[in-house]
């Protein structure tokens, strides 16, 4: 039955994005198609990323930051269903776990991560950038999306303000965009600020995504990382939506 | 049986010198309303009745007290709780990126209606509202009415037993509003147990079997609307103040009321009978309707 109202959960986002399929498809180009003209062509010519060329070495980073961005951002609707619209009481007068809610549209924002993700993939080829996808590359970008879904689905449900889900994205989102191994290796960094980085979870997907795309061993301690920080924000998703109800 | 034991809701808030304090919003009501029965909330604005509606529907917990359905209470059995009520809020709270028939659809499977279930019930509660045409369109699309009278219909689609109201009849035409009532009186004799709130008290002598009336978040009276009547006097007379105000005032006996009315001196006086609307002004001291 359980798995029945998570189905439902994820129906609703579904369709309201089947609605505006092309919409979004052309507007998740546009921001990583500026990356790769701006950093990729332009920036990356008089860059020496060892190894391969900048792009391939920026492409991983993309894809992370990416999934992070529109993950968290699926999500960010529901602060208006909770507070404005209220629409959410529907699931919540419902005989359904209330968990299965929570499920339902963080599988959705999952799904939209992996597509806007495949977009990416589809025009770093287009761009002539080299790199391979295995099962366990859509993995970690699975994950990825996973924990900022979460993230944002916590965030909607406790933020009061629509100002402050946008003061999330700026002052959380956009650095870890930059810093996260995504642009450039955290190796770079003065020692505080490279364990800093470390601690957090896009740092990782950035990691993993980069040495899977080099064909390279990953690191198992990246994954930890990853999947600890998934159980983590699952289990405060959980005690957030049981907490709607009071 | 839906029973209340010293239900109490408390919300922090900022007062006005601007620091915390708890707003007792609920205090302390005990009742109970029977099955198959009409019951009406009724109370002035910020009287708490909404609070009552949430707890009971789950949407809000009791910061002290107990609800119980029948053998069943909401803190331990709130998922089979949930299986027998509908709920029409006081808000309307459509998913407003989903069509008129999405929505529905939604509701339907919430309530694990099988699919061919939900598109005969979603087609009848549609043509019942005259909606049918909207099925396609964005809820946002539909005029302020139109969206309640699909309020009221979606809380019906899964035919739950115990059906809560919460000012189901705002903002609708006279003709709709007693086609809605007409609806809940079905509901009723089909042995539904209906809650309502409602402002307006023709509809609560109309519909309820009890009333409770609430003011700020005590009960103060609860009984038939007949009954509440005649406990304050069965007639009234009524006539201008100097400001040019109307006031009245209650009686016992006829003969009563027609001295008094024989012996004022003032505008527009007029004797009647008393109805729920003095009992309310009576017992909260305002009038409802502004
Ligand atoms: N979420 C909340 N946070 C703080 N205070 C609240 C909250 N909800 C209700 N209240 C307060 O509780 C009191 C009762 O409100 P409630 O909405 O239950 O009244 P009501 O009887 O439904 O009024 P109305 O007829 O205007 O709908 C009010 O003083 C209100 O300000
Ligand atoms: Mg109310």
């Amino acid at each position: 039955m359980m798995l029945y109202d998570i189905i439902t959960a994820f129906w609703r986002d579904w369709v309201v994005l089947k609605h505006r399929m092309i919409k979004f498809i052309l507007s998740r180009m546009v921001a990583p198609i500026l990356y790769l003209v701006a950093f990729g062509w332009g920036l990356g010519k008089s860059i020496n990323a060892g190894g391969g060329s900048y792009l391939d070495f920026l492409v991983p980073g993309i894809l992370a930051l990416n999934s992070m961005n529109i993950a968290f951002n699926s999500l960010s609707p529901l602060h208006g269903e909770r507070v404005y619209h209220k629409s959410i009481e529907e699931y919540f007068t419902a005989p359904i776990n209330p968990l299965s809610f929570a499920i339902g549209k963080i599988l959705a924002a999952i799904l939209r991560g992996m597509i806007s993700s495949a977009i990416i993939i589809v025009l770093a080829r287009i761009f002539g950038a080299d790199f391979s996808i295995t099962p366990l590359f859509l993995l970690v970008l699975a994950l990825n999306s996973a924990i900022f879904a979460e993230i944002g689905f916590y965030a909607a449900m406790t933020i009061d303000s629509y100002e402050d889900m946008g003061r999330f994205n700026t002052y959380i989102l956009m650095p870890m965009s930059f810093l996260c191994g995504t642009f450039f290796s955290p190796d770079k960094l003065p020692l505080v600020f490279y364990y800093f980085i470390h601690v957090l979870p896009l740092t990782h997907t950035s990691l993993l995504l980069r040495e899977i795309s080099r064909g390279a061993v990953p690191s198992m301690v990246s994954f930890g990382v990853l999947l600890l920080y998934m159980a983590g924000c699952f289990l405060l998703c959980a005690r957030v939506t049981k907490k709607a109800q009071e | 049986m839906l029973r209340l034991e010293g239900v109490k809701k408390l919300f922090s808030y900022k007062n006005a010198q601007g620091g915390k304090a708890a707003k007792v919003a609920v205090d302390d009501i005990s009742l109970e309303i029977k099955d198959g029965e009409i019951f009406g909330l009724l109370g002035p604005n910020g009287a708490g009745k909404t609070t009552i509606i949430r707890m009971l529907t789950m949407l809000a917990k009791p910061s002290a007290g107990n609800i119980y359905y029948g053998q069943l209470n909401i803190r331990d059995d709130s998922q089979k709780i949930k299986e027998l009520i509908g709920v029409v809020p006081q808000h309307i709270n459509f998913d407003q990126d989903l069509t008129v028939g999405e929505n529905m659809h939604l509701h339907g499977r919430l309530h694990h209606m099988p699919e061919k279930e939900r598109v005969k019930c979603i087609g009848e509660m549609l043509e019942f509202v005259e909606l049918s045409g909207r099925i396609n369109d964005s809820v946002r699309a539909l005029s302020g009415g139109m969206k309640r009278r699909l309020l009221i219909v979606r809380a019906l689609m899964h035919k739950p037993s115990i059906l809560f109201l919460d000012e189901p009849t705002v903002a609708l035409d006279p003709q709709v509003r007693r086609r809605i009532w007409d609806l809940i009186r079905k509901m009723h004799r089909s042995g539904v147990t209906v809650v309502l709130t409602t402002h307006y008290i023709e509809e609560a002598e109309n519909l309820c079997d009890r009333v409770a009336i609430i003011n700020s978040g005590k009960l103060i009276a609860l009984d038939t609307p007949k009954a509440l009547q005649e406990k304050i006097g069965s007639y009234a007379v009524e006539w201008d103040n100097e400001k040019a105000e109307r006031e009245f005032k209650i009686f016992r006996s006829k003969e009563a009321a027609k001295d008094f009315a024989d012996g004022l001196v003032q505008q527009n006086v007029l004797r009647r009978r008393s109805n729920l609307e003095d009992v309310f002004v009576e017992l909260t001291g305002r009038k409802v309707n502004g």
